[in-house]
């Protein structure tokens, strides 16, 4: 992608809580909230930190299947619901899988770069505990392509970055490789904890390690290679943030301190008819990080922070080895040397990541810009890391289905 | 005739019925799967859902439907590659819904006892009467030219008795499940010096596919399950009859029923217990058991009474429970029933009288959920316990400590008289039927 020509900010992120398994108030036999509740409290979390819908000029909303989990196609016309403000404004419906989050990010950039808007609220949203995992894995499964569902596992996506972790395996090694997929779930929950939106932020198990160590793969009843701590949640929530310009900054009164600046953004596509062209590696995520580190001029070492897709635990390796942080093979032993905990090396996923906070999947993008809105403007309380000026910069990438569709944002602290 | 040759057509007797439902449904998955094996394409298997009930029958397809529903949601993993060639069936719904289908496509409800004239194997599940199981086999057997294996539910006839009265010469087996069937791991397997050998073996390979654990238990009536369960019930009867000549009747029972479940670290009290069978069930059991045991009373006025007053316990067909002994909100006891009044008293109004007069619990005890599912630490916990127990000197102790050696000389009772070939079968009985933590056969408080 060309240099930003404009400056694009964001501010004003808000999470709903990540309900599902791991919340004291989700119960899978009572009626929960639907769509339209995430919808309508993210946007108006969002709306109430900048000074009304009036100061909006147009919407965009990220979703994967709501037509499916929800029966509930149209979401643009959803964006309006959220304030009376908002009605006759545009607003469109963006989908890319697991990367529409950032799918939703991307046309909110593209609109203040083209100067067709000044605000852009942007929503991210998918409600899935409305069916049993069971059929949310045919759900899901519409991430890929659908000629291959049938020779696919009952459970596909796991059985996806299963044969991945099983490539990984057969490369460097079970055991090996599992100790650091032990300590990214271990980072996981004990990030999650420290951020009470975050669907294991009740998580109470003493010894996390022990707990993983005891829950061996089992391809009879799951996938061959990962059990269920190596998965990320099944979700509902939502979360929104604004995307404006510098003009759209004065206009909501946000001062620059409370803002991140978009310094660089990448969007890659790899053809979804065809298989990966290798499973050890995460080829469209290294091609869209190195691309949004050249579009920001930065490197990997200027990172201060890093929300990274770890729909899988096997994920989280191989993004680590995508981005540079570690060549192949040797992204297990950085993770178990608790180079990505929040004290480590690169602070990654500290509000617990896809497997800790939760993956509502076409919302997950937009909690990823939420999170390092968040650490970069002291906004993350209790997950608060320590930002320093000559490091102020955060990374997010979004993935959606099996590598095919990837976004990767880089953040700097606006008046850093 | 191979394991899936015999079970091309097979019948069950009292299929609407608790035990029945249960039996059918294992069986019509088992026989579901078979007729997905390759070899056996184009083969039919047919399942004779037989009961004296058409509305019972019907509740019965319903039960079917939901419960294939959710063993096919469990095991989809498997059924994707049992689909495999099913170029149509590509979601895992697509697959759920084939297999739903395919399983109750196998099962043909009547309520005409002539459909088992053409099966192989006939599993029996109607009421405890002796006469009515012979006139039905009897029936059968000389109407099917095939020869049929006749498998019984009976938790206490004995099998020679049925084998003789119906002519069967050894073509039937205890095959004892325990309710529910298709959630309980535990069958009890009686067969006779007659026992037709293959049948056994039969037996035991459909066990293993319905992954059930067998015990094998000797023909003597109430094997080993209903030989502990009832003697132990009758002396929780005794008990509270014993101790309410000094406090009154529902006092006594509330503290019987807290001692056998708390005190002896038990899943439910005793009276809950015969409340989940059935007031009825359990007195009809105790009726069939008590003519072939010539040195015991197994008999209980008490539950004379009860019936008597209509008071019978067991559960609705939503699987709640009926108010008996003890009167259930959400499943949890609230009153004790008082025979003389014919009115149920809430625990409330008597309970810490009651939990004073007990004394406390020991201080190392943990409820049964938690001993039982502490893999690796209950063996600890439970030493610990009975240790503790055994040097304590208030009422609940003295109570549960008797409870225990009587349940003990019970267990010791059915392997000395053979009922059981060994201690291990009793407490295995115990442990999986009974879901105890640990098996009558113990030294914790020698």
């Amino acid at each position: 992608m060309n240099k930003l020509r404009r400056k694009v900010y964001m501010a004003a992120g808000y999470n709903t809580v990540s309900l599902g398994t791991g919340r004291k108030e989700f119960n899978p036999k009572k009626p929960r909230p639907g769509i339209e509740h995430y919808i309508k409290e993210a946007g108006q979390g969002t709306l109430k930190q900048i000074g009304g819908a009036g100061n909006v000029d147009e919407g965009v909303i990220g979703n994967f299947m709501a037509g499916r989990f929800n029966k509930q196609g149209h979401l643009a016309g959803f964006i309006p619901m959220i304030d009376e403000g908002l009605q006759y404004k545009p607003s469109t419906r963006v989908e890319g899988a697991c990367a529409s989050g950032a799918l939703a990010l991307a046309t909110g950039i593209k609109s203040v770069l083209a100067d067709s808007a000044d605000v852009v609220l942007t929503v991210g949203v998918e409600v899935q505990n409305t069916m049993k995992a069971i059929y949310g894995a045919d759900v899901l499964a519409g991430a890929g392509w659908f000629q291959k569902r049938k020779e696919g596992h009952a459970y596909f996506f796991p059985g996806q970055f299963s044969d991945r972790a099983g490539a990984y395996y057969e490369k460097y090694g079970m055991e090996y490789a599992r100790k650091g997929m032990k300590q990214w779930f271990i980072n996981a929950i004990e990030n999650a904890r420290l951020c009470p939106t975050a669907q294991e932020y009740e998580n109470k198990v003493d010894d996390l390690g022990a707990l993983y160590d005891k829950m061996k793969p089992n391809g009879k009843s799951f996938v061959d290679n990962l059990n269920v701590l190596d998965c990320s949640k099944v979700s509902d929530a939502a979360s929104g943030i604004a995307i404006m310009s510098e003009e759209g900054l004065k206009r909501c009164g946000i001062p620059k301190s409370q803002a991140v600046e978009v310094i660089g953004i990448a969007q890659v596509e790899r053809n979804i008819t065809n298989d990966p062209p290798d499973l050890t590696e995460l080829t469209a995520i290294k091609k869209a990080a190195a691309q949004a580190l050249e579009n920001a001029g930065i490197t990997i070492n200027d990172l201060a922070t890093l929300e990274l897709h770890d729909c899988f635990s096997i994920a989280g390796v191989l993004t680590m080895e995508a981005l540079g942080f570690a060549k192949p093979g040797e992204g297990a032993q950085f993770i178990a040397d608790r180079n990505t905990a929040r004290d480590g090396k690169i602070p990654t996923n500290t509000t617990g990541g896809l497997i800790g906070w939760g993956h509502p999947t076409g919302g997950t993008g937009v909690h990823q810009a939420v999170t390092i809105w968040e650490q970069l403007t002291g906004n993350a309380g209790d997950a608060q890391i320590e930002i320093s000026k000559d490091k102020p910069y955060g990374m997010t990438i979004n993935m959606g289905g099996d590598d095919v569709t990837v976004v990767a944002i880089i953040y700097k602290r606006a008046d850093w | 005739m191979t394991y899936d040759e015999r079970l091309q057509n097979v019948s069950v007797l009292g299929a609407a019925g608790k035990m029945g439902s249960g039996i059918l449904l294992l069986t019509a998955v088992e026989m579901a799967d078979l007729s997905l094996k390759p070899e056996n394409k184009g083969k039919t298997f047919a399942l004779n859902a037989i009961d004296v009930s058409s509305a019972g029958l019907a509740g019965l397809m319903r039960y079917l439907k939901s419960q294939v529903l959710k063993i096919a949601e469990k095991k989809t993993v498997l059924l994707r590659q049992l689909y495999k060639e099913r170029k149509d069936l590509i979601e895992n719904e697509d697959i759920i819904n084939q297999y739903i289908f395919d399983v109750m496509n196998i099962v043909r409800p009547t309520m005409r006892v002539e459909a088992a004239y053409d099966s192989n194997i006939i599993f029996e599940a109607i009421i405890e009467n002796q006469d009515l199981k012979i006139k039905l086999f009897k029936q059968i057997d000389e109407n099917n030219t095939g020869k049929p294996w006749f498998f019984t539910n009976t938790s206490s006839v004995p099998i020679h008795l049925l084998d003789e009265g119906a002519n069967l010469n050894g073509r039937i087996l205890g095959f004892h499940f325990y309710n529910p069937p298709a959630v309980q791991r535990l069958v009890e397997l009686i067969t006779t010096d007659k026992t037709v050998p293959e049948m056994i073996e039969f037996a035991n390979s459909y066990a293993k596919n319905l992954r059930k654990i067998i015990v094998p238990s000797n023909d003597k009536a109430g094997f080993i399950g209903n030989g502990h369960f009832m003697r132990d019930a009758l002396h929780g009867i005794k008990e509270v009859e014993r101790l309410s000549k000094d406090m009154p009747f529902v006092e006594a029972l509330y503290m019987i029923n807290k001692v056998s479940q708390d005190f002896l670290v038990r899943p439910m009290g005793i009276f809950q217990l015969i409340d989940y069978v059935g007031i009825d069930v359990v007195k009809f059991i105790m009726e069939v058991m008590n003519p072939h045991l010539p040195d015991e009373d197994l008999h209980s006025d008490l539950l004379d009474k009860m019936m008597d007053m209509g008071v019978k316990g067991g559960q609705n067909s939503d699987g709640s429970q009926k108010d008996g002994f003890l009167k259930y909100e959400r499943g949890k006891p609230v009153a004790v029933f008082n025979p003389d009044t014919k009115e149920y008293v809430e625990i409330s109004t008597f309970q810490q009288k009651c939990n004073e007069k007990l004394g406390a619990l020991p201080q190392t005890w943990k409820p049964w959920k938690v001993v039982n599912f502490s893999r690796g630490k209950k063996e600890a916990m439970l030493e610990a316990y009975f240790k503790e127990l055994a040097g304590m000197d208030t009422l609940g102790a003295k109570l549960a400590k008797s409870y225990n050696a009587k349940s003990n000389e019970i267990g010791n009772f059915l392997v000395s008289s053979g009922v059981s070939n060994s201690a291990d079968d009793v407490n295995t009985v115990m442990l999986t039927g009974f879901y105890h933590a640990y098996g009558p056969i113990n030294d914790y408080l020698k």
